[in-house]
Parts: structure tokens; C-alpha cells; sequence
């Protein structure tokens, strides 16, 4: 209706109302006008709020690059009352515990977005698990976290733990990866999925042969891309793979010491929660640039976890498709 | 149901029977030829065999779904259990405690009163979407309609950077961009709802603007080309058609970036101020829901009155993200009851 009315207002208006031109070309001189304006300004506050993230995240890179290119930072134990605190264990921490939590989150959503698409696609089951999932993405992660110190740290008896913070980072990676190994299952053209079952084909050999290997490079990028969100949670982790970086022996190969890096039952701090710790204690002299330098070590990170989520899902379409 | 089938047909069609009634009877047959059938290719199976092999894939990726949605049971029966506890074991009165705008758990007297924290999570919500809207949408309309080159190569890239970001860093940018331009124009700390709804700001922009995106894409090509056909300007078109189309898209994007706001913790945790008291204007230190438990939930013991307390918190923000998925799917089904499409 909106549009009829507006083409009455514009179009009309020479026709019907002959005796009056002058007016007709002023409606349309300012249809025009608004048309330079709206586009205009339109383009104006969308270059300028790209101008502005860019220089804002670029600002905090600069500033924490110095710091995130020198070895010694980045391999250093952290300190709490001295200058020149490193990294180190935070930055091995997040990339274990990411390994971790990918080793336990994506055969699980993968096997259950197997069952959703393959064998359940319609149905109260698969109903309720849309529900389930849904549900799970829209919490707030403080949230994932208490229930995970509730029931790792504490019901399991695990402690603040690379395993406690690896369980509740898999809850909260779960929805997002089902999702898009769903969606990329759904993808493969039906034709390939019909062919392999009147083949013969059971639904788990057409799976595996035919729609996996054909969906793998969208689950490739879909994968990489969760590990970025993964890699910087903070709020699921303080309670979870808690607050501390014990300085870590890669000597040690005793699984049980708290100084093997490769112990789950160990605490870890990570990168992101170690911005927010210090942050909040406010008491590293030197705050200001551990904070940057980490933080720039964190999107450096989350920048090659993006470029390589396109390479390599280029890379394998490619491969596979050529093959 | 099936007819007699002859081992030459078997032949012909060797793993038919599979998943249909009455294959049983062919079964045997089928694995008699077997050998003399497979020898080209190992891994064709035996009836049997395959359906053996569907009725575990299917218990294995069944039991899959199965952990997921036990997962986000215990997640709410646990919530919810220990929240309740404030109110069934503690006795405190859920209307004081929805209503109490004193927040004191270690008084002499313990007061458990959330207004201040809900009155502080719904303030920097409803300020961080106000102020990320009105962009979002110009950003989108610009991205789509008007430059989708500048919005396919560089604007979607950005956007898909920044929603990237870890909350932790906006926390950072916060504590070293907003807090002190806030201080400097209030002449105040400069932590406090203000520094809050603008970290915030940023983080809800670039769903609600890839929402938005999304969804003006998916306007018909041809309302624009009918527009456009009756003489209309692209703006007038963009006004009188695109927009209105896409109206249900935008307010799910808005909601999606308001359940955002409110869940997210460290980020305002580390800018908001952290003081309990109900919010007396827009600067000057507040609380949310979810710094008052980032904070807290390290000082109490678990089983405690003052941690149930917290766990109330909990559920509050549990139930309002359900509220903000409820409200999404209300959305859904009035654009689709009025438009016949999802």
C-alpha cells in the first residue's frame, strides 16, 4: 500500500494534475534530492564505522605489537608485582585447551548433526534437540561457566582443570558447530545423497563416503572458525580451567605433576582470561602493555584462525573437487 | 509383501532388499551369492552386515544428540535448582528480591535485593542497542543496496572480524578508549552504565548489522525491480519497500543483539564500575546481572545462602534469554503467518 501511495504521490502527479507542473517537478526534484541524501549519508556512516573499528582494533594491535614480537614476552612466565611479565604459559594454555576442546566438541556435533540431517531430520526428537541447541547458543556464557564449575570442578571433582574448562567450552561450542556441520551436510546436492542410498548404500556408508568427504571442506571452515570464538572465551573459563598459569616444564612427562604441560588436570589460564585478571587486580606495574601485547597476540591469533579458515577451505574444495 | 525373488534378480540388484519390509527372506540368498558377487569390490556388504552397521550408526550419532540435549537439561534442572533454592530453602521472598534495591549478602542483616543489578543489565541493553541500531541499519542498507561491492569485499570482511573479537579485548578497549572520553565529557571516573552501553555497543553492531544484512538480501529481487519499474528513486524504493519487507528480519536482529547485550559479562564487568546500588544516572560506578556474578561467585561457598543468591541471578538471566529466544520465534511466526513465508 506504502508503494502505491508513494508512486501516487510521484508519478501521478503531471497526469492528474495538469494545472499544477510546477508543483510536480518540485515533488520529483525532491524524491531526487532525498534519494542523493539517503544514499549518501548512508555511505557516510558506513564508511565512517569501518574507519573507526579499524582504527580502534588497529590502534590496539600497534600499541601491543612491540610486546607480541618480542621471544621474550611471549615465552616469559608472567609476573604480578614486577615489569616484564611474559605470556607463555597462557599462550601454550589456550592453544591445549582449544586442541582439547575440539578433540571432544567435533566428534560430538558431528555425530549429532549426522543424526539430524541422516537419520532424524523430521520428528519430536529432532525437534526437541533444534530446541536444546537453540537454547544452549542464546546462554550467557558466565552462565555455561557456573554450570560447569558445578559440575566439573565440583561434582566431577576435577578442579579447576584444562578438563573442566575443555567441557564447558565444549558446551558452549557446541550449538555453533552443529550448526554449520548441519548446514553444511545439507548443502551436498540431494541428487549425491539419493544416488548413494539407491545405489544400496546404507545412510551411514552414504555418510561417510559421499556426503562427509563432499561437506568436508565447509566443516573444515566452520571448525576453524569456532576455534577462533573458542579461543577467545574468557567468562566460561575463570571458573572452569581457572585463574592460574603454573610455570610450566616441557621437560616434565609425568602426566599427574602441575608443572607437565600436557597434565588436563592442571590449571590453565588463558590468553583472554589473563587480560581480564590482570585487568581487574590492577596491580602488574607494567598493566598497560602486558595488556596490549596480549591482546595483540590474541587477535593475531584469531586473524590467522580466520585467513586460514578461508585458505584451507579453498584449498580442500579444490583438491576434492578436482579429484 | 515381497515377491519370490530369484538369485538372478538378487544379482541384479544386489543390495535392494536393504530397509525394506520382507527382506528378510532374501537375506540368506543374498549372502550365499555374496562371495561370488564382491570380489570387485571388498567393501560391499552383506545385508546383514548393513543393517547391522545402520543400527549402530544410528545408535552412535543418536547417543551424540542424546548427550547434547541431557547437556542443556542438567544445564537448566541445575540453574534453576540451585536458584530456586534462594527462595524454597533460604526463604527469601521472591518479590523482595526482585523488587529489593539493596544487594548485601555479607550484612549483618543480609539483604538480597537484584533490582539494582536488573535495573543495570536492562539500562545498558536497552542504551547499547539504541545506539548500535540506527548504524546497523544505515551500515546494512549501504552494504546491500547501495554498494554491495564495498559490502561484499570490504564491509562483510570487517564485520566478521569484529564479531570475532574476543569480549575481553572490548573490555580492554573500553578500559583505555571509552572510560576516559566519558571521564574527560562527565567529569566523573568515567566507569559507570554510559562506558557500559558504549563497549557494548560494539559488540552487539556486527550481529545485528550481518543479521540485518542477511536479511534485506533476502527481500525479492523483485520488489526492488517493481519499485523501481513505477518510477521510484532506489531511495524511495529502499523506504517504501526493502525496509518494510525486511522489518521482522530487523527486529529479530535487534533482539539476537539485545540477548547479546544482556548475557555478556566481562566485557561491561570490567567498565561498568561494579557497585551494587540501584543506577542514579548514567555515570557513576552500577552493577549488571552478570558482573555481580563474575565478581561474586569466587567468594561464596557453594550451598550457602549468599550463593544461592547468586544463583538466583543466574536464573534470571537464564529466563530472560529464553524470553529473547521466545520473542524470536514470535517474531518468526507472525512475519510467516502474514506472509505465507519463513
Amino acid at each position: 500500500m506504502a508503494l502505491l501511495e508513494e508512486f501516487n504521490k510521484v508519478a501521478a502527479v503531471p497526469g492528474v494534475a495538469p494545472e499544477a507542473p510546477l508543483l510536480a517537478d518540485k515533488g520529483i526534484a525532491r524524491a531526487r534530492l532525498a534519494n542523493v541524501v539517503g544514499t549518501r549519508a548512508m555511505g557516510v556512516v558506513c564508511v565512517t564505522a569501518t574507519a573507526v573499528i579499524a582504527l580502534l582494533v588497529g590502534a590496539l594491535v600497534v600499541q601491543g605489537s612491540e610486546k607480541a614480537l618480542d621471544w621474550g614476552f611471549l615465552t616469559g612466565a608472567p609476573q604480578q608485582f614486577l615489569e616484564g611479565g611474559g605470556i607463555g604459559p597462557e599462550l601454550f594454555n589456550s592453544f591445549y585447551l582449544l586442541v582439547i576442546t575440539m578433540l571432544i566438541s567435533v566428534p560430538l556435533a558431528l555425530g549429532a548433526a549426522v543424526f539430524l540431517t541422516q537419520y532424524a531430520p523430521q520428528g519430536r526428537v529432532a525437534s526437541a534437540a533444534k530446541t536444546a541447541i537453540e537454547t544452549l547458543s542464546s546462554l550467557p556464557s558466565v552462565v555455561v561457566g557456573l554450570f560447569g564449575m558445578t559440575v566439573f570442578v565440583i561434582g566431577a571433582g576435577w578442579g579447576f582443570s584444562i578438563l573442566s574448562g575443555a567441557c564447558a567450552l565444549t558446551l558452549f561450542n557446541l550449538p555453533i558447530l552443529v550448526r554449520t556441520i548441519q548446514q553444511a551436510l545439507e548443502s551436498v546436492p540431494r541428487s549425491q545423497r539419493d544416488a548413494a542410498l539407491a545405489l544400496g548404500l546404507t545412510r551411514w556408508e552414504a555418510t561417510w563416503r559421499v556426503l562427509l568427504p563432499s561437506a568436508t571442506p565447509a566443516i573444515v571452515t566452520g571448525v576453524i572458525l569456532s576455534a577462533g570464538r573458542v579461543f577467545g572465551e574468557a567468562a566460561a573459563l575463570i571458573y572452569t580451567a581457572g585463574q592460574t598459569a603454573p610455570v610450566l616444564d616441557f621437560s616434565c612427562l609425568d602426566l599427574s605433576s602441575p608443572t607437565c604441560p600436557w597434565n588436563v588436570f592442571r590449571p590453565a589460564e588463558t590468553l583472554a582470561v589473563h587480560i581480564w585478571k590482570i585487568n581487574s587486580e590492577g596491580v602488574v606495574p607494567d598493566l598497560a602493555a602486558v595488556s596490549a601485547g596480549t591482546a595483540a597476540v590474541l587477535l593475531a591469533s584469531l586473524l590467522v584462525f580466520n585467513l586460514l579458515a578461508r585458505f584451507a577451505g579453498k584449498l580442500l574444495e579444490k583438491r576434492m573437487t578436482s579429484s | 509383501m515381497a515377491p519370490e525373488t530369484s538369485g538372478a534378480a538378487a544379482a541384479e540388484f544386489p543390495v535392494l532388499p536393504v530397509g525394506l519390509t520382507g527382506a528378510a527372506d532374501r537375506t540368506a540368498e543374498r549372502a550365499a551369492a555374496a562371495p561370488a558377487e564382491t570380489p570387485l569390490d571388498p567393501a560391499v556388504l552383506s545385508a546383514p552386515e548393513k543393517r547391522r552397521l545402520e543400527r549402530r550408526g544410528k545408535l552412535l550419532t543418536g547417543a551424540c544428540v542424546f548427550v547434547v540435549m541431557g547437556a542443556v537439561a542438567a544445564l537448566i534442572v541445575s540453574v534453576a535448582w540451585q536458584g530456586l533454592a534462594a527462595f524454597l530453602a533460604d526463604g527469601v521472598d521472591p518479590v523482595a528480591f526482585l523488587t529489593g534495591a539493596v544487594w548485601a549478602p555479607h550484612a549483618g542483616e543480609a539483604a538480597y535485593g537484584a533490582a539494582p543489578m536488573i535495573l543495570g543489565s536492562l539500562a545498558v541493553t536497552a542504551l547499547s542497542c539504541a545506539f548500535a541500531l540506527p548504524v546497523s541499519v544505515a551500515c546494512a542498507i549501504y552494504a546491500v543496496e547501495v554498494s554491495p561491492s564495498f559490502g561484499s569485499r570490504v564491509f562483510r570482511p570487517v564485520m566478521e572480524l569484529l564479531a570475532g573479537v574476543p569480549s575481553v579485548v572490548f573490555g580492554l578497549l573500553g578500559l583505555t578508549v571509552v572510560i576516559p572520553l566519558v571521564a574527560d565529557a562527565t567529569g566523573t571516573t568515567g566507569y559507570g552504565i554510559l562506558a557500559g552501553a558504549v563497549v557494548l555497543a560494539f559488540m552487539v553492531f556486527p550481529t545485528i548489522t550481518s543479521l540485518t544484512m542477511d536479511t534485506l538480501k533476502a527481500v525479492p529481487q523483485s520488489y526492488r525491480e517493481a519499485a523501481l519499474g513505477l518510477g521510484l528513486t532506489r531511495w524511495q524504493a529502499i523506504c517504501g519497500a526493502v525496509l518494510p519487507a525486511a522489518l521482522p528480519g530487523i527486529l529479530t536482529a535487534l533482539v539476537m543483539g539485545m540477548a547479546r547485550a544482556f548475557g555478556e559479562s566481562l566485557a561491561v564487568q570490567m567498565v561498568v564500575g561494579n557497585a551494587a546500588a540501584v543506577p542514579s544516572g548514567l555515570v557513576g560506578p552500577a552493577a549488571t546481572l552478570t558482573s555481580v556474578l563474575t565478581m561474586g561467585m569466587a567468594n561464596e561457598a557453594p550451598g550457602t545462602p549468599a550463593a544461592h543468591a547468586l544463583w538466583a541471578l543466574a536464573l534470571v538471566l537464564l529466563v530472560m534469554s529464553l524470553v529473547f529466544v521466545g520473542i524470536v520465534h514470535w517474531i518468526g511466526k507472525r512475519a510467516e503467518d502474514r506472509h505465507g513465508t519463513a
